[in-house]
């Protein structure tokens, strides 16, 4: 809402010398945030004066077009031109050079004089041009930076003044005047209006104000005026779409004056462009009370007006000219023609006021907040109209502006208001509130008085009553938002100053610290991090395909993915079901602008429905759900596990002089896997995996002990890296660390640590070329027993002495007893043992 | 190399003058060695077999036997002088050369390779962790809960009206089909609702996460964003309370210096609201105060929607951007610097914010 000063200071106590800036800094205390300042000054300077043209000669140019060479006198005849400077003629009468042909001699004109600097940053000054010293400028609206009219200069006798020649046309125009603009929070439609923000002024600065209602004279009661009825069959929660339709009519104006400078430049400030005398007229109430209201063409209606829902398949063409489907909840305005106004919205075209327009009937009325806001919501027309109706706006308002406009068109447009009006409906409840007398202290933290508590809600308009436990309160007409005994807590602690609250620091119960997934995901997420990976974020929208490639090992196999109903961007209009689609993004990224090796993870959740979706209903606020509700609520939420995914392209450090990198590879992928396992004490069972999304012979599937699959590493399919311009050879990982989370053991046993030496023992053996060395490793340590401490891969070799289609395993053995010192033969049986296992499971045969 | 000395006459083992002038000559030679291997042949030409002390002694079993005792004690004494130079020597000279071969070992270490790659953290989980601690710190617990929620959980149970233009201003993804009433959080206020359904009261809790609004990117809006919120449910919970936790929480943000403002809002879920700016005295340009966030005491429609009675409790809630704090604390200019992932930006903080 932009608020010009001048208008303030019309209700509201506004210092002389404050600038928009002051008033906003006063407005923030009572809760308006500041926007923007607007001043006409920052961009236009004078001196900028009324002139009269006293000659003008067509010079025709060689060119084809004519100028006119005029003489215009700046200062009254018989006076000094008490001016000085550059181009300023001393006889008071100036020569211009001006292109523009829509004016005649004795024409008043603006003139900007040089020295004068226009906005844009133009500079007037006295120039030569067309054989002559041009000295200022005869200028346009557009020129002046108050309109975007720019076919000719401005005649100031076509907006109604006959200035005295050498008037300061800035002040005429109302350009010294400047607005604050400020964010209206959505539960305070009151002060989407100068008479609310005035109101807050006072209650900001603690001077008084006068309600602008106050200075309107309507009459108590309407009779005998334009038929009106209000049958709205079909109410939104109980709520007629129309309570108040007052009408008024005007007769015999003339809707082709212009509208007064003073007017349109308040409009202007305001953010609201003029459009007429009467549509002015209706704008310019509507920003001073608060009340929309809106004129039509008295002579277009047919018959009464009815305010009603639509019917099925009713159309309206609005002032915007386009033709809109009505639904049966939208609430119309309709005479005996059909619908001539979407209430609260917009008007119809057909009943639209025109330049030749000599009779109007004035609508102000009061409307439903929700029917406007679906309205306006179905037809996608915010208005001005309809900011204020969703928002709410005073019932009691509505005759008085009304009247207020009935006034203006009387006396601006020189119409004569009938006696006779109507004014229908009926006036809500006021709401009265108990406010017990500590709650408020209690609630703030401030031990507030009688005083301040009564003083605070009589300021706001409210009244107030004592009781023997506190105060019955009747919230003011306008406040739709005072409804219970904290709003009024807010509003005197808003009026005595937030900054009065004092400070006491609660001391929470014993608490539990992080919980045991929290501190798990923590551990996960910084051990890559010190492993030398870069944690990275990416969006989780992703395209249907990157789901069904990322999401789903088997290729063609379909997994179900959430869809936005209003993505960002279509292409990406999906939930991401992994994170590596958004994080190989990144890396192709970071790759693109130059940093070829890479480690990049990232932890989040992926988005994995399942057979429920959501809720067909959702049950009502300010209640608990059953427990059936709740946990249909709870049903309905997609599950969302805790991901982790890397990517891994290039090489492991830096090339240095002393030091050759090491390429990533697919044991990398594997090996950050096996590191979030570790981190989390969780075995991690590897086994050769197939994953659309990896190389067919490098992709490694990672399960639990209990056989669920948890994620997969491995090498990148080189045709998905292509695709994505990323280097071949690129790998990457995904793990389901929630499943992990949720497998690490509670607690974990000691185990004995023997002091007894160890034994150690190698052997080779040569078995087929596709068994997994993991697998014999398994069969190794299954088949030596208890004795058995540790046993790992220590070579792997194929080729000259080992049989096509085999490969020898070297593994060495580490036996240890609990309670003596192993006997050689003790350790080789043991190792015979073993090697009995690979033999019978995978035909090893010991080298 | 002569173990012997050319030329050299046996001294006579009883002849002081000349045993004293071998060992002389023999001393002389060992401090002038200069090396353990000059030292060697000092040693060999004065010690050796055939060196003139060993010849000397040699001849004491041919004296006559009143002799013997004399010429004994003269080169014992004699041979233990230069023993005892020899072994004085070569600890100087083994110093030396130990102390020589570590300096020729001398190395650039500012050409050292850097073998192992830095990782990092992303600032704002790293910033999300440090925002916990403190709460953690005071004895509240982490909170958090499904990104994709319901709509009741995300709007309704926090007191926003069906057709109020509150819940249009939050900018929210829904996701389809429009019956099941499932959306994007547009904050973690769901969270809060989830919290006061499934623990006790009193409810002291923080609920860090990402929230999701549908701006598009540019370099002060993002799609998808984090914030923290608080919830205190207590008894006789005050505004006063609210200003002490958060004044508490900024001075371990932003210092001893920092102190908060509260200026009158709006929000659904709260009534009084408040916005929440903060004097940062370290911020950019100036210590100036600077938008942090929202808060306010719970709005008892909130508190009915989880069960809890109103009457008998109150509670405060606070919600900050990550992002905004970040960017105003570390003076990170654009907001997409954050979000797309450019590896500079997390290496740049590495494990620290």
């Amino acid at each position: 809402m932009r608020i010009p000063l001048s208008w303030l200071r019309e209700f509201a106590q506004v210092p002389a010398d404050a600038t928009a800036e002051d008033v906003m800094a006063d407005l923030v205390k009572v809760g308006f945030e500041e926007e923007e300042v607007h001043r006409p000054t920052d961009e236009l300077t004078g001196p900028v004066v009324v002139g009269q043209v006293l000659s003008l000669v067509k010079e025709p140019q060689t060119n084809g077009k004519t100028i006119n060479w005029c003489q215009v006198r700046v200062v009254p005849e018989g006076q000094e031109q008490t001016l000085t400077g550059e181009g300023i003629d001393p006889s008071g009468v100036q020569g211009i050079i001006c292109g523009a042909h829509n004016f005649v001699e004795g024409d008043k004109v603006v003139v900007t004089l040089p020295g004068a600097v226009l906005p844009g940053n133009f500079q007037i000054s006295a120039r030569k041009t067309y054989g002559h010293l041009s000295a200022g400028m005869i200028a346009s609206v557009r020129e002046l930076g108050i309109g975007d009219d720019h076919d000719g200069i401005l005649v100031l006798s076509r907006i109604g003044l006959d200035p005295e020649i050498g008037t300061d046309a800035m002040e005429l125009l109302g350009l010294y005047d400047q607005a604050a603009e400020i964010n209206v929070t959505p539960d305070r439609g009151y002060a989407f209006s100068i008479r609310g923000v005035a109101r807050e002024y006072a209650h900001a600065t603690g001077t008084t104000f006068v309600d602008p209602a106050s200075k309107v004279n309507a009459p108590a009661t309407l009779q005998g005026g334009y038929g009106v009825k209000l049958n709205d069959d079909a109410p939104i929660y109980g709520k007629p779409g129309c309570d108040r339709f007052v009408a008024r009519t005007v007769r015999g104006v003339d809707a082709s004056r212009p509208t007064p400078p003073w007017m349109s430049s308040r409009l202007r400030l305001a953010g609201v462009r003029s459009i007429s005398l009467p549509v002015d007229i209706s704008n310019y109430v509507m920003l001073e009370l608060g009340q929309p209201n809106h004129c039509y063409d008295l002579d277009k209606l047919a018959g009464d007006i009815v305010v009603r829902r639509a019917v099925a398949g009713e159309k309206i063409t609005t002032l915007d000219d386009k033709e809109r489907k009505l639904d049966v909840e939208d609430l119309l305005i309709t005479d005996d023609s059909g619908a001539i106004g979407i209430a609260g919205v917009m008007g119809g075209a057909h009943t639209e006021v025109s330049d030749s327009t000599t009779n109007i009937l004035v609508e102000a009325a009061h409307f439903d907040e929700v029917s406007i806001a679906r309205s306006r919501r179905r037809h996608k027309l915010p208005s001005e109209a309809s900011k204020r109706f969703e928002r709410g706006v005073d019932w009691h308002v509505a005759n008085i502006a009304a009247q207020r406009v009935v006034d203006l068109l009387v006396e601006l447009a020189g119409g004569t208001a009938d006696e006779a009006g109507t004014d229908v409906g009926t006036a809500p409840d006021a709401v009265t509130i108990d406010l017990p007398a500590e709650f408020a202290s209690a609630r703030i933290g401030i031990d507030f008085t009688d005083e301040q508590i009564t003083t605070s809600l009589v300021d706001l308009g409210a009244t107030v009553e004592k009781t023997s436990s506190g105060y019955v309160v009747t919230a003011p007409s306008w406040r739709n938002d005072l409804e219970t005994k904290e709003d009024l807590s807010e509003e005197i602690a808003r009026l005595v100053g937030y900054d009065n609250i004092p400070s006491t620091l609660p001391v929470a119960p014993p608490g539990r610290g992080l919980s045991r997934s929290q501190q798990q995901k923590r551990r996960v997420v910084q051990a890559l991090a010190d492993a030398g990976l870069t944690e990275v974020l990416s969006y989780p929208f992703v395209s249907k395909a990157a789901n069904d490639t990322f999401g789903v090992a088997a290729e063609g196999e379909a997994r179900p993915a959430l869809k936005l109903a209003n993505p960002i961007s279509e292409e990406n209009g999906f939930l991401r079901t992994s994170i590596l689609p958004g994080l190989i993004e990144v890396a192709r990224r970071n790759h693109s602008r130059g940093f070829r090796d890479l480690a990049v993870y990232e932890a989040g959740l992926v988005f994995l429905p399942g057979e429920t979706l959501g809720t067909d209903s959702i049950p009502p606020l300010g209640v608990k759900p059953s427990d059936e509700i709740l946990d249909a609520l709870y049903d309905g939420v997609p599950h969302q596990p805790l991901y982790i995914a890397a990517v891994l392209t290039g090489h492991d450090s830096p090339a240095a002089a002393t030091h050759t990198p090491r390429a990533w590879d697919w044991a990398d992928a594997v090996d950050v896997a096996r590191l979030i396992a570790d981190v989390l004490g969780v075995e991690l069972v590897v086994t050769q995996g197939s994953h659309q999304a990896f190389h067919p012979g490098r992709a490694a599937q990672l399960a639990l002990r209990s056989g669920d699959v948890v994620g997969y590493a491995g090498e990148l399919h080189p045709k998905l890296l292509a695709a994505h311009d990323m280097p071949a050879r690129s790998v990457a990982l995904e793990v389901n660390v929630e499943a992990l989370f949720e497998a690490a053991a509670d607690v974990i046993v000691a185990k004995h640590i023997s002091g007894f030496p160890v034994a150690t023992q190698d052997v080779a053996l040569v078995v087929p070329q596709d068994v997994p060395a993991d697998q014999v490793l398994a069969a190794l340590r299954e088949g030596a027993g208890e004795l058995l401490e540790d046993v790992a891969l220590f070579d792997v070799y194929a080729g000259p002495g080992i049989d096509e289609g085999k490969k020898s395993l070297a593994f060495g053995l580490r036996f240890r007893a609990d309670d003596r010192t192993l006997t050689a033969d003790e350790a080789s049986e043991a190792r015979a043992a073993a090697v009995a296992v690979t033999a019978e499971r995978f035909g090893a045969v010991q080298r | 190399m002569t173990d012997t000395l050319p030329g050299a006459a046996i001294p006579n083992p009883l002849d002081e003058a000349a045993i004293t002038a071998a060992v002389e000559d023999a001393i002389a030679a060992i401090e002038a060695a200069s090396s353990l291997d000059e030292l060697k042949a000092v040693r060999l030409a004065h010690t050796g077999e055939k060196s003139p002390l060993s010849l000397a002694n040699r001849e004491i079993g041919g004296l006559a036997k009143e002799h013997k005792a004399a010429a004994g004690k003269l080169m014992g004494s004699s041979r233990g002088r230069v023993n005892q130079a020899l072994a004085a020597r070569t600890l100087v000279l083994e110093a030396e050369n130990d102390a020589r071969i570590l300096i020729e070992e001398t190395v650039d270490v500012t050409a050292g390779p850097r073998r192992r790659r830095a990782g990092a953290r992303h600032p704002l989980s790293t910033l999300q962790d440090r925002v916990s601690d403190i709460f953690v710190g005071m004895g509240w617990e982490i909170a958090e809960g499904p990104e994709v929620e319901s709509e009741w959980f995300n709007f309704d149970a926090l007191n926003f009206k069906p057709d109020h233009p509150a819940r249009e201003m939050q900018d929210t993804f829904f996701v389809e089909p429009p019956e099941a009433h499932l959306l994007m959080r547009t904050h973690t206020s769901p969270v809060q609702v989830r919290s006061m359904l499934e623990r006790e009261v009193p409810i002291y809790v923080l609920c860090p996460g990402k929230v999701f609004r549908t701006d598009e990117l540019d370099a002060t809006h993002t799609p998808v964003f984090h914030q923290f919120e608080g919830l205190a449910i207590d008894k006789n919970l005050s505004m006063a309370d609210l200003r002490g936790t958060l004044e508490h929480f900024a001075r371990q943000m932003f210092g001893d210096e920092a102190s908060i403002r509260l200026r009158p809002n709006y929000f659904p879920f709260t009534e009084p609201s408040a916005e929440l700016d903060i004097w940062h005295p370290g911020a950019k340009g100036g210590p100036r105060w600077i938008e942090w966030g929202g808060c306010g005491m719970v709005n008892p429609n909130v508190l009915r929607a989880a069960g809890i009675d109103p009457d008998i409790y109150s509670g405060f809630a606070f919600g900050m951007g990550i992002e905004r704090t970040l960017m105003f604390r570390n003076e990170v200019g654009d907001m997409r610097d954050m979000i797309e992932g450019d590896v500079r930006f997390s290496e740049h903080f590495g494990m620290e914010i």
